[in-house]
């Protein structure tokens, strides 16, 4: 994953908030997780159209905190590895 | 951000929602797995829900938090509504699981349920070759399959693929992972038989030796290594050859809700089988009612119900004593610990079957095939007794 990548959702992985659950939860094939604040903040931004940098950015902009690089970027390795999302190369 | 957790557990209510929710739609099935899962006397139970019915499970269920829905059966293809199912459950916010043998599916009707919303299908073979699986299936059904793989591959969906191993099939694992990657498989589920229903049954045939068991997990691994990155694979060994037991659908009452197709609710697919439990019907009972306050989902919730060894064991909180249906099979009390775990005064009716399985040998009774004939005679046999 590079600064430029476009992150999005895999085909078959759903993300939704689930009211009873109080949370956002990722679905997929005869699988489920719950996401914590952090991870669904991420996730909700990774639309195949904003880049990691720009996805940076709002997320700064939003909480209005500095330095979220690192966090969103090792967030973003371990969703791939997951097989959650896939880059789109610009 | 908020590093806060809003979502802590009710501390009113400790029974969290039924996330799982497991449709068995019907019981009919052109294929006669000698290891199927389903019950014993499955051909006495006809009256199945209407469409309406199901439709409404549906509904009430979603609204307790259920997300994750199963469509299974039987052959849940064998039902013209699966269409009509998946719609609603789509409108209804659920990720829907088709599970099936293929046999029903065309590409006329894929087409058909994606549009309705489906989320995934998983496509059972039961060996890699023609001959086998057709005989271990009692039905021509492998080149049908085939072309369903290809059909869910062109349709955009991920593709699972589910193979059942034991003994008759185990020495093929080879031919059935190369099988599964040419399709261009993205998940193998390579589950060993556990052994309920008619798997029990059939378990002398079935139950792999230890010396098969370990060649398949060489195999198996490497295999793994050689396709990283393109198929996962998953591999799960019978519980005959571990020490500890597993957790019954991952706790009795606390995650999965099976509905059979004569609409009896049961905390797990298998759980009918259990003597002196009665379990609500949804013809009859709200889904609120029956998750939270029937008898049978709550007579093995939590650790209430436990003898020894598992009432001091330090770990209870890990397996909850393990699957009740085993414990009733195998020890002839539904509240024994699982005799898969080697503390449970039962654990040697586990070791003599897995003694037997070290030889080389033919069972004297003959393979029973999942028939409605086979069915109705053995709907008439006594229960097992201690």
């Amino acid at each position: 994953m590079t600064h430029a990548d476009r992150p999005s959702l895999r085909s078959g992985i759903r993300l939704q908030w689930e009211a009873v659950q109080n949370s956002y939860v990722l679905l997929y094939p005869e699988g489920m997780v719950k996401l914590n604040t952090s991870a669904s903040e991420i996730l909700r931004r990774c639309d195949g159209v904003r880049s990691v940098d720009e996805i940076v950015a709002d997320l700064e902009a939003t909480f209005q905190r500095a330095g979220l690089h690192d966090d969103v970027m090792h967030f973003l390795e371990l969703a791939t590895a997951q097989g959650w999302i896939g880059a789109t190369q610009s | 951000m908020s590093t806060a957790h809003p979502y802590l557990p009710d501390a009113s209510s400790s029974v969290g929602p039924p996330l799982w929710l497991l449709l068995e739609l019907t019981y009919r099935c052109p294929l006669q797995c000698v290891f199927c899962y389903n019950p014993v006397d499955f051909a006495s139970v006809e009256n199945e829900l209407t469409t309406q019915e199901w439709l409404r499970v549906l509904q009430e269920s979603r609204a307790l938090g259920s997300v994750q829905l199963g469509l299974s059966g039987g052959e849940p293809l064998v039902r013209d509504d699966v269409e009509e199912i998946t719609a609603e459950a789509h409108r209804l916010g659920y990720y829907t699981n088709l599970i099936t043998s293929g046999v029903g599916l065309s590409r006329e009707r894929l087409t058909e349920l994606k549009r309705a919303g489906l989320d995934h299908i998983q496509l059972s073979f039961q060996d890699s070759t023609r001959e086998m699986n057709d005989f271990l299936s009692h039905t021509r059904t492998f080149e049908l399959k085939r072309r369903c793989a290809e059909w869910i591959k062109s349709s955009g969906y991920q593709m699972v693929l589910n193979c059942v191993i034991h003994r008759l099939n185990i020495d093929h694992l080879e031919t059935i992972i190369d099988m599964a990657a040419r399709m261009g498989a993205d998940y193998l589920e390579l589950a060993n038989t556990q052994y309920y229903s008619w798997a029990h049954l059939n378990r002398e045939h079935l139950l792999p030796s230890r010396a098969q068991l370990e060649r398949a997990e060489q195999t198996m691994r490497q295999w793994r290594e050689r396709l990283k990155g393109k198929m996962r694979i998953f591999f799960v060994v019978p519980d005959y050859y571990e020490q500890r037991p597993k957790r019954c659908a991952n706790g009795w009452g606390t995650t999965l809700m099976t509905v059979a197709p004569d609409g009896t609710a049961l905390p797990c697919h298998t759980a009918k089988m259990l003597p002196g439990l009665s379990f609500p019907n949804v013809r009859e009972h709200g889904m609120r009612d029956i998750w939270f306050d029937s008898e049978g989902f709550n007579r093995f919730r939590g650790q209430g119900w436990m003898k020894e060894p598992c009432a001091s064991c330090e770990e209870r909180d890990k397996d909850l004593g393990g699957c009740r249906c085993q414990a009733y099979l195998l020890a002839h009390d539904a509240g024994a610990t699982d005799p898969v775990c080697a503390k449970s005064p039962h654990h040697h009716v586990v070791l003599a079957a897995v003694e037997r399985a070290q030889q080389p040998r033919a069972p004297e009774a003959p393979l029973v095939f999942r028939r409605k004939e086979s069915s109705r005679a053995l709907a008439q046999r006594p229960l097992p007794t201690r």
